[in-house]
């Protein structure tokens, strides 16, 4: 069964972080949102796996409500 | 026969071929000899509420044999519209009690959907994109006119009796049987009843006198239902739309109805003025938005509603046993309402005449608990989820509810997320006590505690549908090979049985015709019946008088088949 991989797993890290907030360049804070949120939906339905999903779910609210 | 006569108060004189108008059929109140009895008089089986739930409880009862008494609090049926899809399943079940041809012939079949996000089209969906099946995925037909139907089939039964303005006020349950307190015109009188179900909707009187409450989550969200009668260009599908340009930031959603009538539902939002909102000055703007200038229609009805999730914890209290709004509550997003109430009624129904007539012990009615407790959950579910995405609740929930819609233009993945409303699908009773669990492997839906599904078969000699053959009895159906006779168990199973059950044998496609007999012999005309119960030659189900799949094997084995049978009606 597939976990959440906490590990690196891209060959590249900077170049997609260059990518991800290039993908926000002139957008507004509405836009951005909006653009986030279809980014989520498109990586979700890429991985599939809905407990790696709740996994990470979990792993990111945990990054905003706890100390 | 009790059953008065409606008066009619259009002053038209009734008419063989043409419906009446059920709406404006007044049923009077008659004094019943109860009342003038000198202790309460004993009834088997007494229904609470003519609604769809009450009447098909009722009727369902009624055609297994038990004396039934339905009181209703009102002397006319549905004032409006209000539930017009019914399902598949639904229009199934009626077809058993006696009444699908003509709620199928009068309504608006329909199975396609379009979806819109402003002002485009998202995309379409097909809710039944087989053919081979004799009923449509859905008709669109005014809840009274259900209601009348179901009612001129409940006049066909002698031993049904409807009183109407028969208000029951007070309830006092017992281990021998419930005392039931009934207002009347003229006073109060008493009866006592066997077995009770309580049909008498959302705001039902019985709960409360029972100090029930139903549980469940309330949204904070007004609709606005309008009926208008106009001559309009749209296809019979549901369309739906996210944000239209002619209602801006809601949701509206438009059916079409028998009688050219159409359905129109205008979210409002939670501050909406429930008063105001229902004055035609404000409607009649709404609507003239949606469909241009120029189009002449009629306001005919006007609802404004709020709704909730909910369900009270357990289905039976002894000798109580609730059924439809009564016992749950859903949106109307998807037409979870009436259709699983519908359901609740057929549950119940014929394992009520079991223990009226002693084949079944009374726990038996703790299924019907355990079988529709979780249909309730499995409604609740889904029309929970599709409120929260038609009424973000959050602007974050907006955020991801308006992304999915600019992905599902082109993103087929995104179009599975779009809920405008999952719309009912029968449950089935998976964890349901009266199963058998499967010993042998099989493929496909048809597992212990499905809905049977329908198939086109031949019988004697002509085209007929599988479940005209199925349902009201136990059914046994066994698959037979080529060139195969009936096996002699077959008959022997279905005759020795404690409860009714039918023996029903299954021809491969183009075997000859066979003889009308005993047991009878169908063929699977088009070979769809076997593929979709992944059938082969031996293959043998035994199906509930609810046509539900209650247990099946790869071969015909009548310690097997007993074992399941006792089981299914509670020996086991």
């Amino acid at each position: 069964m597939a976990t959440l991989n906490l590990e690196s797993n891209l060959a590249d890290p900077d170049a997609f972080y260059e990518a991800l907030i290039e993908m926000h360049r002139d957008l507004t804070p509405e836009q951005s949102a909006a653009a986030n949120a279809a980014l989520i939906l498109l990586l979700a339905n890429q991985v599939g796996d809905l407990a790696v999903l709740r996994a990470a779910m979990a792993r990111a609210r945990a990054t905003v409500t706890t100390d | 026969m009790l059953n008065p006569l409606p008066r009619r108060t259009d002053g038209a004189t009734g008419c063989a071929m043409a419906d009446p108008d059920y709406q404006a059929l007044v049923f009077p109140y008659v004094r019943s000899p109860d009342q003038d009895a000198p202790a309460p008089v004993r009834h088997p089986a007494v229904v609470v509420g003519a609604g769809p739930v009450g009447l098909a409880a009722a009727v369902d009862l009624a055609r297994h044999g038990v004396p039934v008494l339905l009181l209703d609090e009102d002397e006319r049926l549905s004032a409006g519209s209000r539930a017009i899809c019914f399902a598949k399943r639904t229009l199934e079940i009626f077809d058993r009690l006696g009444c699908g041809d003509r709620m199928v012939a009068k309504g608006v079949g329909w199975k396609t959907g379009k979806v819109f996000f402003r002002d485009a089209p998202v995309y379409a969906f097909d809710l039944l994109p087989e053919t081979g099946h004799e009923r449509p995925a859905f008709i669109n037909l005014q809840q009274y006119y259900v209601e009348g139907y179901l009612l001129d089939r409940a006049r066909e039964l002698a031993n049904l009796e409807i009183r109407w303005r028969n208000r029951v006020i007070g309830i006092a349950p017992d281990a021998d049987g419930v005392t039931l307190t009934v207002t009347t015109a003229e006073g109060d009188y008493r009866l006592r009843a066997d077995w009770v179900i309580a049909a008498d909707g959302a705001r039902s009187t019985l709960r409360a006198l029972l100090g029930l409450e139903s549980r469940g989550r309330v949204f904070r969200d007004r609709f606005l239902i309008a009926d208008v009668r106009m001559s309009a260009p749209f296809p019979a599908e549901r369309w739906f739309w996210f944000d239209p340009p002619f209602h801006p930031g809601q949701s509206v959603l438009l059916h079409r109805q028998p009688d050219d009538v159409w359905r129109v539902d205008f979210q409002l939002g939670w501050d909406a003025d429930p008063v105001e909102e229902r004055k035609p000055e404000r409607v009649i703007p709404r609507i003239r938005a949606l469909l241009g200038e120029g189009v002449d229609f009629a306001l005919l009805w006007v609802s404004v509603y709020t709704f909730a999730c909910l369900r009270i914890e357990r289905f039976r209290h002894g000798r109580v046993l609730f059924a439809g709004d009564a016992a749950h509550g859903v949106s109307p997003f998807g037409a979870r309402g009436a259709n699983s109430g519908i359901q609740d009624a057929e549950n119940l129904a014929w394992k009520l005449a079991l223990v009226l007539r002693g084949k079944a012990p009374e726990h038996l009615l703790d299924s019907y608990d355990a079988e529709r407790v979780p249909a309730a959950d499995e409604n609740i579910l889904n029309s929970t989820r599709s409120t929260d995405f038609i009424t973000p609740k959050s602007e974050v929930s907006r955020t991801f509810r308006d992304a999915v819609l600019r992905l599902a233009r082109d993103c087929p993945f995104a179009r599975r997320l779009v809920n405008s409303g999952r719309l009912s699908v029968p449950a089935t009773l998976r964890d349901s006590p009266l199963n058998t669990p499967d010993e042998e492997p099989f493929a496909g839906a048809m597992v212990p505690g499905a809905p049977a599904t329908d198939a086109p078969v031949r019988a004697g000699g002509r085209p007929s549908w599988f479940l005209r053959h199925v349902g009201d009895t136990f059914s046994l159906v066994h698959f037979l090979g080529a060139a195969e006779a009936p096996p002699a168990a077959l008959r022997g199973l279905a005759a020795e049985a404690a409860v009714p059950l039918r023996a029903l044998a299954v021809a491969l496609p183009g075997a000859d015709p066979p003889a009308p007999g005993d047991p009878a012999v169908i063929e699977d005309a088009e070979g769809l019946l076997a593929a979709r119960f992944d059938a082969c030659p031996g293959t043998t189900y035994l199906l509930r008088p609810d046509q539900h799949v209650c247990a099946r094997w790869r071969r015909l084995d009548p310690p097997r088949v007993r074992a399941a049978l006792a089981r299914a009606t509670g020996h086991a």
